[in-house]
């Protein structure tokens, strides 16, 4: 017997679909609060300095955040190379914006200070604004495709294809339940970005932080309760039919999938799972809470309790399922059939256990070592090195 | 050149890679100039060696945000553009690219914030410590793309699956070991320290010809001639090494780039200069340094190494035998587990060339009715564009040799002359200043323009890898991103421009009395905190 046979295909399976989860949690917990807080940027803060301290609150921590959305793309590469394919290149002009906001938002967070003059300044805060919101709402509207299913189909080869036209491809992701997905995503992050700068700013900033926060906070768990309607009585979901093999080949087309009623059915063959939602509901009613009571570090906790309960809803709802196919329900990439090889998932499950612990203690010392309020002052003192 | 979807595909990911190894190399370069400046401060503990540091940390840092920028792109690009690129190799591909991340952008990313931001909330053996930790994360991060596109020349350690219908990882270690990738991360690695060498040398010789922060340039040339000249060394020697492992992996990309289309009795001849002519199957006017090629080449003077023309009948073989592997994969594929063991036999024996087959879609839908004409197309497609590549080799190699002697001299000057230098070594020095870029960029192309018509050599053809795109979905995002890089690039390269002309923050006396004033203060508010002790200002 080999070493990696040692955990069996099904459960490294089961295994990288957490760790899946673990990698988008992560980012929106972390680069979450950095993104809020650059769409917040232009309505809590208004003077220069104001806006210094804002973007000095995240100015050391959002480089390394970030890595979790980068890992996140190198980790589905290499434990999910279908979804890989398949969603960058169907999600195409979509992914492209993203890119785009992403590609502004580092530059703008070391080259704003570097001019004293204020349009320079001025152009850059909106870049940040930008390359916080777009990203945040394109997630949710993307999360809100997946779960009505993404019109691709695999040749024989699985070679994925693709129905619609140029921007059909993109405006006709830009349906009524997504953008809802969206509103939720978009209204989440922000809520998290208010709990960021309760903890790390002070007087007026943080005082319109809280206020814009709460109000986020209510439209998050109004849109999450919509959604949850709309996905039990006007979307269906899909299910695998005939005896489920879980550790056979990765080959999607493989295995025969049929649409059902609805996604919901998951709560009542697995009733532990409305944990999440409810952890979702409670998470953001006390973050609400507590930016109210002008609570800090317990108020940013609940928020990542808040995003753990939402995102882990849609991937428990969805389970076994990672990308249905609306154009052809077969070719739907699911859990058992759309990973790496044994070998591979076995290589990169031992990576990651040792990489991760480390991450998780050198970034605690890290925040440790940055630990405390941005002031003034402190933005003025060292004008020259901070942002 | 027709503006198909592959041709598009190739043009966007050879802008953004070679737009991303703009700033790599110098991040590389002086993120360890950084760390060796402050390991001195810190020895020393006098204050020009801080100015120093945090001088060129600004400027490392204007250039890190963009590699930073322009790296999200490449992370995120195979999957958009290079869809059936992604699930065919993904399983072995993927995994470098992971740990990349786990164990090199977490590490620069996270400390790299704490460099900047950490001066006076950390003591000073603690920033030296964040300091080098950004130099390793950068480096590491080096390696293991490396190893990524080191497996792309050189596929080992795995094997197609006709179940999955993609290449599988058998063996990690052959992956991380291979030979090819090896080569080049030391030779990358190494042209990104010269990159950096030449840039400090540039600046601080424009500042010895301005007048201006002498003490600051002088040290500055001092610590950038000797890292430089070792640094230039080892890539000619690492060159030379990458040169020697691509004669046994990558025949025809040699052959290519030393123009030889027919196969030479041992010990081959350099071709130094000439005009190779791909339509008349030969390089005209030809200078040649007798035995020079074999001995680089095999380190030997009876290894023959085989010319374009005997290399495409290898081709010819080898699509013969793939249209075998392709014929049985189609049968197990339909049969399934009703395959006899016979076909499996047969397709495991010849599976090695399936990749040759391929080449044969661009003349017929099924390779298996291919007649002798399509054999002898696809076998010459095989025969990447010569003339570009000798040249492009020529020139590297020619910059090579250039920067050994400019640093050599400057290594000279600096250690036995007392620090003299002539205005016309300074006004070469700052002409210098691009001449790494161009050298590694010609690099890259000569790696990867060598490797066509192959994405993974042998394996996965170019023209296969592609997404299910449209011309215009390419097109706007081709135009988005030339637009948005040529806007960063000049605001970038502007505040470079700068900052250099603004020169180092503070004169030495000012940050003197700034670090009293700064530690008294330290001191009045929080002087049981642990960091206020001595901070690293
Ligand atoms: C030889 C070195 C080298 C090469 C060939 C590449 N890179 Fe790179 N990359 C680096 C060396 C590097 C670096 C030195 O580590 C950078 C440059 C500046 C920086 O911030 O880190 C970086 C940054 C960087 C980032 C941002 C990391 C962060 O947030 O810290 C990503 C996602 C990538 N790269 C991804 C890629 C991909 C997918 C490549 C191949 C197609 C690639 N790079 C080629
Ligand atoms: C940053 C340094 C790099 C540069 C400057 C560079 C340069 C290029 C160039 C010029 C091409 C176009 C070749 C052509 O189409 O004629 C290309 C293609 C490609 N390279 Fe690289 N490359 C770099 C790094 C990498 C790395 C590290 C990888 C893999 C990890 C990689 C994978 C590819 C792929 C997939 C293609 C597209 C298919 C092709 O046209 O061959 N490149 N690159
Ligand atoms: C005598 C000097 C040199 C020799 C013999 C040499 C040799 C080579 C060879 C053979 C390759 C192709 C490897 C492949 O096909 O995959 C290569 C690639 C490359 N070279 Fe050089 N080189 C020299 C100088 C330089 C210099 C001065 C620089 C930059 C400062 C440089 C930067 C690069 C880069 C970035 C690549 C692409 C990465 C790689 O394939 O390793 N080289 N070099």
């Amino acid at each position: 017997m080999v070493l990696y046979e040692l955990i069996s295909y099904d459960v490294l399976r089961l295994i990288w679909w957490l760790l899946l989860g673990v990698l988008l949690i992560g980012f929106a917990m972390t680069d979450g609060f950095d993104m809020g807080v650059g769409a917040l940027l232009p309505f809590v803060a208004k003077t220069d300095l104001e806006r210094r301290v804002v973007i000095n609150t995240v100015g050391p921590v959002w480089e390394g955040n970030q890595v979790w959305f980068i890992l996140g793309g190198g980790a589905i590469f290499a434990a999910w190379p279908p979804l890989y394919a398949v969603s960058f290149s169907g999600f195409y002009l979509a992914m492209f914006i993203v890119l785009a906001a992403l590609i502004v938002r580092p530059v703008a967070f070391k080259y704003r200070s570097k001019q004293p003059s204020a349009r320079w300044r001025n152009n850059w805060d909106w870049a940040l604004f930008a390359g916080g919101a777009v990203p945040a709402l394109i997630f949710g509207v993307a999360v809100g495709n997946v779960l009505q299913g993404v019109p691709f189909e695999l040749t024989p080869e699985l070679f994925a294809r693709y129905e619609g036209s140029v921007f059909g491809k993109l405006f006709g992701l830009l349906n009524p339940f997504a953008l809802l997905a969206g509103v939720v995503s978009l209204s989440m992050l922000l809520t998290h970005g208010a709990a960021w700068l309760s903890l790390k700013a002070e007087g007026e900033v943080a005082a319109r932080a809280r206020k814009i926060g709460s109000v986020t906070g209510l439209v998050t768990m109004t849109g999450y309760a919509l959604a949850g309607l709309w996905l039990a009585y006007g979307i269906q979901g899909y299910e695998l039919v005939g005896p489920v093999i879980t550790n056979g080949p990765s080959n999607p087309l493989f295995s025969e999938v049929v649409r059902t009623d609805t996604w919901l059915t998951a709560y009542a063959a697995r009733p532990w799972i409305t944990i999440a939602p409810a952890l979702g509901f409670i998470g953001m009613a006390m973050t609400v809470l507590g930016l109210r009571k002008g609570k800090e570090v317990s108020t940013l906790l609940w928020s990542k309790l808040a995003i753990l309960g939402v995102i882990s809803s849609v991937g428990l709802t969805m389970f076994p399922f990672i990308l249905p196919s609306s154009l052809n329900p077969t070719a739907s990439l699911t859990v058992w059939d759309s990973s790496s090889s044994h070998l591979t998932l076995f290589i990169m499950l031992v990576s990651t256990a040792i990489f991760m612990p480390i991450i998780l203690a050198y970034t605690a010392w890290v925040y440790k070592v940055l630990w405390g309020k941005v002031t003034p002052e402190s933005v003025e003192e060292n004008s020259d090195t901070v942002y | 050149m027709e503006l198909d979807v592959v041709e598009l595909s190739r043009l966007q990911f050879a802008l953004t890679a070679m737009y991303h190894f703009l700033f790599v190399p110098l991040t590389l370069g002086l993120s360890i100039l950084v760390a060796i400046m402050e390991t001195v401060y810190v020895m020393t503990g006098r204050p020009i060696w801080r100015q120093m540091t945090k001088f060129w940390g600004t400027l490392f840092g204007i250039n890190f945000v963009l590699g930073v920028a322009t790296g999200i792109t490449m992370e995120f690009q195979f999957g958009m553009n290079w869809s059936y690129y992604s699930h065919y190799v993904g399983d072995v591909f993927g995994a470098p690219l992971a740990i990349e991340g786990l164990m090199a952008f977490f590490l620069e990313a996270t400390f790299v914030g704490l460099f900047f931001f950490g001066w006076d909330k950390l003591t000073k053996v603690q920033h030296l410590v964040v300091a080098w930790l950004v130099a390793i994360g950068s480096n590491f991060s080096a390696l293991w793309i490396l190893i990524a596109n080191g497996w792309m020349q050189n596929p080992v350690g795995a094997q197609f699956n006709p179940d999955t219908m993609r290449m599988e990882m058998t063996s990690f270690f052959d992956v991380v070991f291979n030979e090819v990738a090896q080569a080049k991360f030391v030779h990358t690695v190494s042209a990104g320290y010269v990159t950096a060498a030449v840039f400090v040398m540039g600046v601080s010789a424009w500042y010895l010809l301005k007048g201006r922060h002498q003490e600051l340039a002088r040290r500055s040339i001092a610590v950038a001639a000797s890292f430089g000249l070792a640094s230039a060394l080892s890539v000619v020697v690492l060159g030379d090494e990458s040169g020697y492992s691509t004669t046994h992996t990558q025949k025809m990309k040699l052959a290519a780039m030393e123009g030889m289309w027919e196969t030479h009795h041992a010990p081959a001849p350099f071709t130094a200069v000439g005009f190779p002519d791909q339509e008349a199957r030969e390089t005209h006017y030809a200078i040649e340094i007798p035995w020079m090629m074999g001995l680089i080449g095999t380190r030997s003077l009876t290894t023959e190494i085989p010319g374009i023309k005997d290399l495409v009948d290898v081709s010819k073989e080898r699509i013969r035998s793939g249209i075998i592997a392709y014929d049985a994969l189609e049968n197990i594929r339909t049969l399934r587990d009703r395959a006899p063991e016979a076909m499996r036999e047969t397709f495991e024996k010849h599976s090695k060339d399936l990749g040759y087959a391929f080449l044969l879609k661009r003349y017929t839908d099924n390779p298996r009715t291919a007649d002798d004409a399509m054999i002898e197309k696809a076998a010459w497609d095989t025969v990447p564009q010569v003339f570009p590549l000798f040249w492009a080799f020529r020139i590297m190699v020619g910059l090579g040799m250039l920067f050994i002697i400019f640093m050599g001299y400057f290594f000279w000057q600096s250690s036995f002359k007392g620090q003299q230098y002539p205005k016309w070594a300074l006004r070469a020095a700052v002409a210098m200043i691009p001449a790494p870029w161009i050298a590694a960029e010609l690099g890259w192309f000569v790696a990867e323009y060598g490797r066509q018509p192959w994405t993974v050599d042998g394996v996965l053809p170019t023209a296969l890898s592609v997404s299910h795109l449209s011309v215009g979905d390419l097109l706007f995002t081709l135009f988005g991103f030339v637009l948005f890089y040529s806007v960063l690039f000049v605001i970038e390269v502007g505040l470079m421009i700068k900052y250099i002309r603004k020169g180092p923050f503070m004169d030495v006396e000012e940050t003197d009395e700034w670090t009293t004033r700064h530690e008294s203060r330290l001191r009045r508010h929080d002087g049981k905190g642990p960091f206020a002790i001595e901070p690293a200002e």
